[in-house]
Order: C-alpha cells, then structure tokens, then sequence
C-alpha cells in the first residue's frame, strides 16, 4: 500500500516535471535544457513576492508564473530563434542559459536551507494505513488537472490545436496560415508556465536549492526519453513507469540509488529503441 | 559602405594559392607564409613557462595545457567525426582515477601511469560508448551528458574509490619544469599529428561519416569500425588530460567528473573556432585565464562563460580562428552587383 501511494506521487511528480520539456520538444523540435532553471527560478520569484513585497499566496503565484512564461518565451525570442534547427546548437545554448540562471541565483545569495514555501494546506490524512500530507495529495490532484487540461486544450481549442498541428506537420501547419514562430515563442511560453507550475506544487515539500534544477533537467530528461520526445502519453506513462521504479529502489535497495535509476533509464533506452517505449517510429533519422 | 546593391567579394591572396598547392619553395616569402603562424604557436607555448614567473600563473599554465588537450579531443570528435559528445568530463573521470589507482596501488610513477592510463582509459571508454556508436544526432548527445552523471551517482552511492573522499597521495612531477614541458610537448604533439590524421585518407573517411553514413555505409566500410577508432583517439586524449590533472593536483575526486570538463572544452571549441584544430587549443589559452581572473567573482564566473558561450554560438559561431584564417588567407573587396 505504502509502494502504491508513494508510487503515484512520485509519479505525477516526474510528470508534472517533465510535461513543460515534452511540450517544448514535441511542438517546436527545441530540446529546452534551461527547464530546470526556468522550475527554479519561479521558486525564488514567488519566495520573493511572498516575503519581500508580501503579497498575498496566490496572487504571489499566479505573477510568478507569467513572469516565468514571459521569460521563456524572452529566451525564444531573443536568442534561440536565430540557431532553430541546429539541435546541437541548441542543446548547448540553452543549456548555457540554464547554467547562467542558476548559478546567477546561487552568486546572487540564494544558497542554504532558508529558502522554503509555505504548503497550500497544511496537516496530514491518513490513508489506508500510509500517513500522506495534503500538499501530497494537491500535487497529484493537480497533475491530473494539467494533464486533462492540457489535452483538452490542444483537443478542443483553436490555438490547442494550431500548436498540435505544428507537431505533426510543421510544414503544412504553416501552408494553413499557422505562424510558425509564434507557435513556438507561445509553446516556450506554455512550457515555462508548466515547469513554473511543477515548482509552485513541489517545492513547499522541500526547500529552495539551485541543485534541484540540474536534478530536474535531469528527471525531465529521463521521462521524456524513456516515454519517447515529443510524445504527450508517453511522457506520462514513461513518469509513471521511472516513478514505481524509483520508489521501489528506494524501499527494496538504497535511497542513493534513485538517481542511479533515473540515469540508467536514460542511458539503457537511447541504445535499445531510442524514439522511447512509446515514441513514433523515426529509425532513419536516429541510428544508423 | 554595404548597401543594398554591393556586396562583399573574397579573393585568396597570391601568395596562399601558389604555396597550398604545389609546395613551391621559390623563396624565403613563401617560406616564411607557411612557417610563421606554426612557428608562432610553437615557441610561444614553449617559452610561455620561462616568462611566467608568479607560482599561481605557473600552475595556470598546466590547466590551460590540460583544458586544450580536451578541447583538441572535442573539437576531433565533434567536427572531424560528427559525434557530439557532451560527456567529456567521464574521459577525464576515467583517465584520472585509473592514473591514481595505478600509482597509489600500484606504486608506478608519473612516467608510467599516465601513459597506461591514457591507454587503459581510452580503451575503457571506448568499450563505455560502443552501445551508443550506432546512435545520431541528439541522442547521442544526451546518452553521453549522462555518463559521467551516472559516473558520479555510481561512485556516490557504492562508495568505491574513495567515495566522496577521493584518492588522496597521489605522486606528483619532480619539478615544474617537467610538468609543464612535458604537457606542452605532447599538446603540441597530439596538435601537429591530429592535424596530419585528418589529411591521411582515414581522416577521409572520418569527415565521410560525417557527412553521409549512409553512402560510406553503401561504399562497402564499416561505419562502426571508423567510429570507434576515432572515439578512441578522442578518449585517449581526454584521459592524458585526466591523468595529468590528477598528478598535478596530487588528488583524484568525484570532481573530475564534474560538468566544467565538459563544458570549457566545448566552450573553448566554440570561441577558437570549431573544425580547426588549433582554434580549440587557442580557445583554452583565453578562456581559463580570464575564468582564473574572475575567480574572486566566485560562481560568477561560470554564469560569465556561459554568456560568453552563448553569444559566441549565436552571434559568431564561426570562431576567432576561423576568422583569423580568412584574414591571413584572403582579401575581401566590396563589388557592384
């Protein structure tokens, strides 16, 4: 029961971590490796809210979250948009970013154990024998909501659907007039909002730390690739599949070994099948 | 001057046409063309420890000797091969545990523990990478960020090696003179002969896998074969650095593992001018000095190469010495169009 439980939270954690990247990837091709920046960042900038100009929770985290969108898409704008297409380019650049904002934060002060957020309701319940806290329980509550959410809205929505298109198809999205630019300057902004979501859920279960954000990359990573880049599902199966895997490690072997599992994942299914377990097919263009 | 109907044209200049081609000695001009940007790098790295003189610059030397040895095997790898490796930090890993294993267990000194190492880890390497040979792109690119990741966890969570520790005493060079002619002397070494490998026909077929595997593939070669022997070249190089790093700082840690070895290389490559071989190791030579000056900032510094890194690949991502090389080899002109 207790392998059960914490089972489904560490995997709608891992998904809710992973979704922003997988949403990047799979709209505009951008390999996104300042997402783990982009989670923390929003940390601080709603510990900041909170604390320095004391402005009410909520209120607190819904700014936190445009600012963070606004800087996603910043970063499209302004840098990636000129090296789109050279992945390697990409990979780096962003990733330089990441670096820059995180270690940036860290020169700026942020270190320690003294940044923490409060839980959105705080106290206990017990179930079925496994003592749970509510925050617990809002994070999956709230990975579910995204996850129907976020179907609905490319399923149902005009802008939904203009982003899927240029999933599937870039070219003949953009013969039917959709911008191709801006989708992906909208889906660096989607993306940012839902890593910034994934830190206001998580990090009143722990403190605010640099660290983290290399770790988050790193999960993200690890999802989408297991669950196959760029697909939606996969990532959330892939979450749940790392997720039982990592709890189990933790119960039947060593906490330090969680990791070890994440990057093992990562490594194992890049040789055997690298589009992912549940990845489209693209032999041609991966392995030779 | 660039309006909107001229445009730039290049020419080369005479004297590059007539010395590239047909090797015609037919003067001391011409001579001195080809020698004088080789002589140049050649006796400024030489001389470069006898006009330092301050013992913390001294040791700066060997650091830059080492980061351009791994930028050299970077730059191979990336631009001759067509594998982007983000990993370079498990080579240097390898290299310097397997150099402070073998001379704290072993007993073996300097002399012989860095070559075994840069041998033994090369292979070792090799044999890490080959289930991820057949991968492209991307991939490849992401599975070898995450080898020294796991490199690390691995260490962490077993605690082998010293763990967290690391291995302490291990044997360091007689003196300095050694370790920092030495490091030159086999940088200039691995320079000059990378540079010839890549004119030789098998560096014809390395830029072939670059290009097209697939028409190397129907050419009857095996792509997998070509691919290791240049990892290995790659990871040989990288663990030479390793094994030198270990020895000058007399420690092996899980810090060799960590991402600046992966990161300045690549750095260094981008801002020197990729696909040039030298531009790397002159990327070295200006970027940890200035990372050593902007140590007092703290992790400042790193916030300040990664900017540097992402402007250079966005804005310039030719690289000084590619531009260097136009200058030297072409005049430009602006011509009515």
């Amino acid at each position: 029961m207790e392998i059960l439980v914490y089972g489904i939270v560490n995997s709608v954690t891992l998904a809710l971590m992973a979704l922003g990247f997988t949403l990047v990837y799979g709209i505009s091709g951008l390999p996104n490796f300042a997402h783990g920046a982009l989670y923390v960042i929003t940390g601080f900038i709603v510990w900041s809210l909170l604390n320095t100009l004391k402005v009410p929770y909520l209120a607190a985290v819904i700014l936190a979250l445009l600012v963070t969108g606004l800087i996603g898409a910043a970063i499209y704008y302004f840098i990636l948009i000129r090296i789109r297409g050279m992945a390697t380019s990409e990979i780096i650049a962003s990733y330089a970013i990441g670096l820059a904002i995180l270690e940036g934060l860290r020169w700026g002060g942020f270190k320690g154990m003294t940044y923490t957020l409060p839980a959105f309701i705080p106290g206990s319940l017990n179930l079925g024998g496994v003592e749970i806290d509510y925050q617990r329980i809002v994070v999956v509550l709230l990975g579910a909501a995204v996850m129907g959410g976020l179907w609905l809205f490319t399923h149902y929505n005009r802008i939904g659907l203009a982003l899927r298109g240029m999933a599937q198809d870039e070219r003949a999205a953009m013969m039917l007039g959709i911008d191709s630019d801006r989708m992906a300057i909208l889906s660096m902004f989607l993306g940012s909002v839902l890593a910034g979501l994934a830190a206001v859920a998580l990090l009143p279960l722990g403190n605010i730390v640099v660290e983290a954000g290399y770790n988050v990359l790193i999960m993200a990573i690890a999802v989408c690739i297991v669950g196959g880049l760029g697909s939606w599902v996969g990532a959330v199966l892939a979450a749940f599949v790392i997720g039982f895997a990592q709890i189990l490690t933790v119960v039947y072997l060593e906490p330090h070994f969680q990791m070890v599992v994440a990057i093992l994942a990562i490594i194992v299914t890049l040789i055997l099948k690298p589009s992912g377990l549940f990845g489209r097919q693209k032999e041609l263009e991966e392995r030779v | 001057m660039a309006g909107a109907d001229v445009r730039k044209e290049r020419l080369d200049r005479g004297i590059k046409v007539r010395t590239s081609g047909i090797y015609a000695i037919s003067g001391g001009k011409e001579i001195g063309y080809l020698i004088l940007p080789r002589l140049v790098l050649i006796a400024g790295l030489l001389l470069l420890p006898l006009v330092v003189t301050n013992p913390y610059w001294q040791r700066v030397i060997s650091i830059v000797g080492i980061y351009a040895l791994l930028a050299l095997s970077f730059d191979f790898l990336t631009h001759y091969v067509g594998l982007v490796s983000l990993g370079g930090a498990f080579f240097v890993g390898v290299g310097g545990y397997l150099a402070a294993l073998l001379n704290t267990k072993l007993g073996l000194s300097p002399l012989f523990s860095i070559p075994l190492a840069t041998v033994g880890g090369g292979l070792f390497c090799t044999l890490a990478i080959l289930p991820c040979l057949p991968l492209r792109g991307v991939y490849f690119s992401i599975v070898t960020l995450m080898y020294p990741l796991l490199a690390m966890r691995v260490i962490e969570a077993l605690n082998i090696f010293g763990g967290t520790e690391g291995i302490m005493g291990v044997a360091s060079f007689p003196n300095r003179w050694v370790e920092q002619y030495s490091l030159i002397v086999v940088l200039l070494l691995a320079l000059f002969g990378l540079r010839r490998l890549v004119n030789t026909d098998l560096g014809l077929v390395f830029r072939a896998v670059k290009d097209n595997d697939q028409a190397v593939k129907a050419s009857g070669i095996n792509i997998t074969h070509y691919k290791t022997l240049a990892v290995f070249i790659s990871a040989s190089l990288a663990c030479l650095g390793g094994a030198y790093l270990v020895h000058i700082y007399m420690w092996a840690g899980i810090s060799t593992l960590a991402l600046d070895f992966s990161i300045i290389p690549i750095a260094a490559t981008v801002i020197g001018g990729g696909g040039t071989l030298v531009g790397p190791v002159l990327g070295a030579l200006i970027l940890v000095p200035i990372s050593e000056l902007l140590r007092a900032f703290g992790t400042l510094r790193i916030v300040f190469y990664a900017l540097i890194l992402m402007a250079f690949i966005v804005f310039r991502s030719e690289g000084i010495m590619v531009y260097a090389q136009r200058k030297y080899h072409q005049f430009e002109k602006w011509v009515q169009v």
